[in-house]
């Protein structure tokens, strides 16, 4: 079934296609003028391009081609068999680079705004003007428990982990229906309108026979370890050499970061904007999609490039 | 023989070299490496039977496209080993080593005993932050070993407070005394953490390590 349900400003976008990424198909999006100056999108974890629909039409209205594409297992592009953040990366690259080879700006969300930090870093050449929107890391505090605790704890997560790993193969996500879908990620998302919600599902998630299940992978799961420490993510901050805007949802939900304006501050680049916003959770471009493209604009508009 | 494990969309080859009645002996690989075709001369004396896990990228495993790959998913591939055989001792070489760390920590009530030896990829890719590099690898044909798992698994970050936090937890939360030893003659960071924690033994070579965990 197309999608029937509308929401207003949502546009879908007016080309789709897919990108071979070392093999693996990315599902790629575009709004705006193809001949336009490129401009990428990077959703965060468990979101989609789709979740773009209202924020890129208003910055392709502007006068860009905006590129988004669904990162590895999510939305429509193809399942792997291995997930990795350095996987993300090179998907990334590969989706850029089938667009342009030239620096462009790159905004990205939660996840999709931290993906974006390294990859500015990696590729200083390709990354024009770099906005991270309520994806700026913190250096989370362990709560102060013993060491055997802490195992316990640990050890935990790994079990469940495991667990999970062991019933993924073959394994298909929770049908429902749309409302049952929307209310699910209304849970995880309870800022934003049901409206809104059922409007993602028609995107996001396909109708079986038996109801709608979310596309993405059901392998993937929230939460994970690793020797990652997110202090690491800080301490790349002050390096990045090209424009920063750093946006920040101060309204603390569940899916967001946590992170506070003290966190930050300190690590960011040299000449960096940074625009903490009061009564704003974590998805600022969908809370306020006008005055995200005002922000955004702005601070293209402040930072021409110039070409040698 | 070769026993087909599904995990997740990769199939895993588990190879069985010895049969025999008690707890199994499972080999892991190195870096680039696979089951070897007949039990190690070190592994002759274990009374039980002996089998080898090809991880995925290697061997008669799955070579998946587009890498992606981590120490932590191979820890998975372990535990679907384990999850076939039921409680083992496991022994690693290099990072197979690592990754029977990972396992034992992360599946203290499967794993009965975990050595860690020489080998290919045991020091992985340092202790913490390194400069930022996006890999781009032209490989068109799939064959193992998988040259993504080669470039990611060579510069998989290893702090030693993490890799300790694994030994902690294989030493107190395992029925046996001493469930790690390392007969690693090289010790990367990570692996010294590990030698440094209380529980975990050493021994000079793998028949002998390996020759701990017979009872």
């Amino acid at each position: 079934m197309a999608a029937t349900i509308t929401y207003p400003g949502a546009r879908r976008p007016d080309r789709s296609y897919g990108v071979d990424a070392n093999g693996l198909s990315i599902a790629t999006y575009e709004w705006g003028d193809p001949d336009a100056p490129p401009l990428f999108l990077v959703h965060g974890g468990f979101d989609f391009a789709g979740t773009f629909d209202v924020f890129a039409p208003l910055l392709a209205a502007a006068g860009h081609r905006v590129v988004a594409w669904d990162q590895r297992g999510h939305g429509d592009s193809e399942h792997a068999a291995l997930y990795s953040w350095d996987a993300d990366l090179r998907d990334a690259v590969a989706v850029m680079s089938s667009v342009t080879t030239q620096a462009a700006p790159v905004v990205g969300h939660s996840k999709g705004g931290n993906l974006a930090m390294q990859l500015a870093e990696a590729m200083p050449h390709r990354v024009s003007h770099l906005v991270n929107l309520d994806g700026l890391p913190s250096r989370r505090v362990a709560p102060d428990v013993p060491n055997h605790d802490r195992t316990r704890m640990l050890a935990a997560e790994l079990q469940g982990w495991l667990d999970h790993r062991r019933v993924t193969a073959g394994a298909l996500r929770k049908p429902g229906t749309i409302e049952e879908l929307a209310a699910r990620r209304g849970r995880m998302n309870p800022r934003l309108s049901p409206e809104w919600l059922r409007y993602l599902v028609t995107v996001g998630a396909r109708e079986d026979a038996d109801g709608w299940r979310w596309k993405i992978d059901p392998s993937m799961r929230f939460g994970g370890f690793g020797p990652w420490r997110p202090e690491w993510s800080l301490q790349r901050m002050p390096g990045l050499s090209m424009p920063f805007l750093g946006v920040l949802g101060l309204e603390l939900e569940d899916m967001g970061w946590g992170t506070k304006p003290d966190d930050v501050v300190p690590y960011l680049p040299d000449g960096a904007r940074f625009v903490p916003l009061e009564g704003v959770g974590h998805f600022v471009h969908i809370e306020q999609p006008e005055r995200m493209r005002d922000l955004v604009l702005e601070f293209l508009a402040d930072h021409p490039v110039h070409r040698r | 023989m070769t026993t087909t494990l599904q995990h997740n969309a990769v199939r895993l080859a588990l190879h069985e070299l010895r049969g025999g009645t008690g707890r199994p002996l499972l080999l892991l690989h190195g870096l680039g490496e696979a089951t070897p075709a007949e039990v190690p001369p070190w592994a002759q004396g274990w009374p039980g039977p002996v089998c080898g896990l090809d991880f995925t990228g290697h061997g008669a495993s799955t070579v998946p496209e587009g890498g992606g790959y981590s120490c932590e998913v191979l820890m998975a591939d372990a535990d679907a080993a384990l999850a076939h055989l039921g409680p083992s001792t496991v022994v690693g070489r290099g990072l197979g080593g690592y990754v029977a760390l990972l396992i034992a920590g992360a599946r203290p009530s499967l794993v009965e005993g975990a050595v860690i030896g020489d080998g290919p990829g045991l020091a992985g890719g340092g202790t913490g932050l390194h400069s930022a590099v996006i890999l781009e690898l032209r490989s068109d044909v799939p064959v193992p070993p998988d040259p993504w798992a080669m470039a990611e698994l060579s510069r998989d970050l290893r702090p030693p407070d993490y890799a300790s936090s694994f030994a902690r937890q294989a030493t107190q939360l395992s029925s046996r005394p001493e469930p790690i030893a390392v007969c690693a003659r090289w010790r990367p960071p990570w692996l010294e953490a590990v030698v440094a924690e209380p529980g975990v033994v050493t021994a000079p070579t793998l028949e002998r390590a390996v020759a701990l965990y017979v009872r």
